[in-house]
């Protein structure tokens, strides 16, 4: 029973791979699914019951069913309406995983990250809206100068998590045949038997890149709050969602 | 069933089967998570050192490491040192097959009792500690303070973290199907290609878990009240 070494040194170029492919699959539905969730959030506080009631439902449906059912139902389930997106030109799009997997990706954080937009939105001492309008600013102005800025620091701390989570969950696109991290891993392992190894390697590469960008947000938070030094510090380490 | 029989093609009681499987599997692993997560937070709270070391491990890795890849480990994981054991027991080679539930009982509960850890930690550190000095100082022993003092004040503190680990928890069952537990993901997978109808058999199967977390929520809430019925609300 001595470790099979051979089975991560003789792939590391793989490996490098299929972490690039995480981390681009991470970066890109984070940064989508944050403009998504910002529209949402908006909607959702509105009074308007056209707005806030459809975005309410799709927070529900992505917060409350698992995300691997979410990308089978965009992925395979595409499937089953194929004429109609051949016919509006999408099907290059949907028949591809890699984009499967992005929008799944990005419709689910933008459901968490529009929700704890919320929270954080209807965290804001009324006051201050009350004193913006006072002095006359116009509603966009007081998203873009108030409510956004107060919402995005009152949100960083759960916003981590999310990030987090979304980063390890990005796992799950190996199901549909990805080769991201988790991806690779799975490949070699059948191809080399070495699974203890092999996931023990991909176990400690996803933890110490999950750490560090905990450390990142970390960083982000101290900056942020410069002015509110004083107040005790938000929250450690990941909760669950 | 007939009409749903027939719009299902028959395969409507798969979702049924799936959905027995998945509910088990979530109760067996919470009966898990409870026990883990009161021994994870007394070793976090301990004076000992290495109960405190073990305990900050065990979530630092479960927090860091995604769950498929966990599930995984303890797949592969339970199935080598079982075979190890047992082809020494036996003095010849045994090829063990595991089976999945009991690894997604493992699996499902080490993970989340990770995270309950948390929840009952800060629910420990919720109670006043003026209290606890008072028992003390009336002279109850430790377990007699853990039983009447702490953990009945304890569970209300620990109860919204609790429920939101319980939906968490049951959305983290679908994971069970990559290694072939017959929970709701893989019999609405199963039946959807059998059919070929997969929108439909993957929205039924999601709108099933939306079910699940609806129910869940409506329970906690009364959980909730119930926990709360000596405190007085403003």
């Amino acid at each position: 029973m001595t470790p099979d070494f051979g089975a991560i040194l003789d792939h590391l170029d793989r490996y490098v791979a299929g972490a690039l492919l995480t981390l681009e699959l991470t970066a890109i539905s984070v940064a989508a699914g944050l403009v998504l969730a910002v529209g949402l959030a908006l909607m959702r506080v509105s009074r308007n019951p056209l707005l806030w009631m459809p975005v309410y439902g799709y927070i529900f449906f992505f917060r409350g069913t698992p995300l691997l059912v979410q990308l089978f139902l965009i992925y395979y389930g595409s499937g089953q309406f194929r004429a109609w997106f051949e016919s509006v030109g999408l099907w290059t799009l949907f028949r591809e995983p890699y984009f499967c997997a992005l929008l799944a990706l990005t419709l689910n954080t933008a459901a968490y990250t529009a929700e704890i937009l919320r929270g954080a939105i209807q965290a804001i001492p009324y006051g201050e809206i009350e004193a913006a309008r006072a002095v006359g600013m116009s509603r966009a102005l007081i998203v873009r100068r108030i409510l956004l800025p107060k919402a995005f620091r009152f949100g960083l701390p759960a916003y981590t998590n999310e990030v987090v989570f979304l980063f390890q969950a990005t796992s799950l696109v190996s199901i549909i045949t990805l080769m991201d991290l988790f991806g690779v891993a799975r490949v070699l392992i059948s191809r080399t038997f070495a699974s203890f190894e092999i996931l023990i390697f991909v176990g400690a590469i996803y933890c110490a890149m999950s750490y560090a960008m905990i450390y990142g947000f970390r960083w982000l938070e101290h900056r942020w709050s410069g002015h509110l030094r004083a107040m005790p510090g938000a929250d450690k380490g990941i909760a669950a969602r | 069933m007939e009409a749903s029989d027939s719009f299902f093609r028959g395969y409507g009681w798969f979702f049924w089967e799936g959905l027995k499987v998945t509910l088990l599997v979530a109760v067996c692993a919470g009966l898990v998570v409870i026990p883990l997560g009161l021994l994870g937070a007394w070793g976090k709270l301990s004076r000992n050192p290495v109960a405190r070391g073990i305990a900050n491990l065990y979530t630092i890795i479960v927090r860091g490491v995604p769950e498929l890849v966990l599930i995984i480990l303890v797949y592969y994981g339970l199935t080598i040192v079982l075979q190890i054991a047992l082809s020494a027991a036996a003095g010849e080679e045994v090829l063990v097959d595991i089976d999945p539930f009991l690894t997604g009982v493992i699996a499902l509960g080490t993970i989340y009792g990770a995270f309950a850890t948390e929840v009952f930690r800060g629910a420990y550190l919720a109670v006043p500690r003026g209290q606890i000095e008072a028992a003390k100082a009336s002279g109850m022993n430790r377990s007699l303070l853990v039983r009447r003092i702490l953990l009945p004040q304890m569970w209300r503190f620990a109860l919204p973290g609790l429920g939101n680990l319980w939906l968490v928890l049951i959305k983290a069952t679908a994971l069970m199907s990559v290694i072939q537990l017959d929970e709701l993901m893989r019999k609405t997978d199963i039946a959807a290609r059998a059919v070929r109808e997969p929108f439909k058999f993957y929205l039924t199967g999601a709108l099933i878990y939306l079910g699940i977390t609806i129910v869940s929520m409506l329970l906690q809430q009364r959980a909730e009240g119930w926990a709360n019925r000596g405190v007085r609300r403003a």
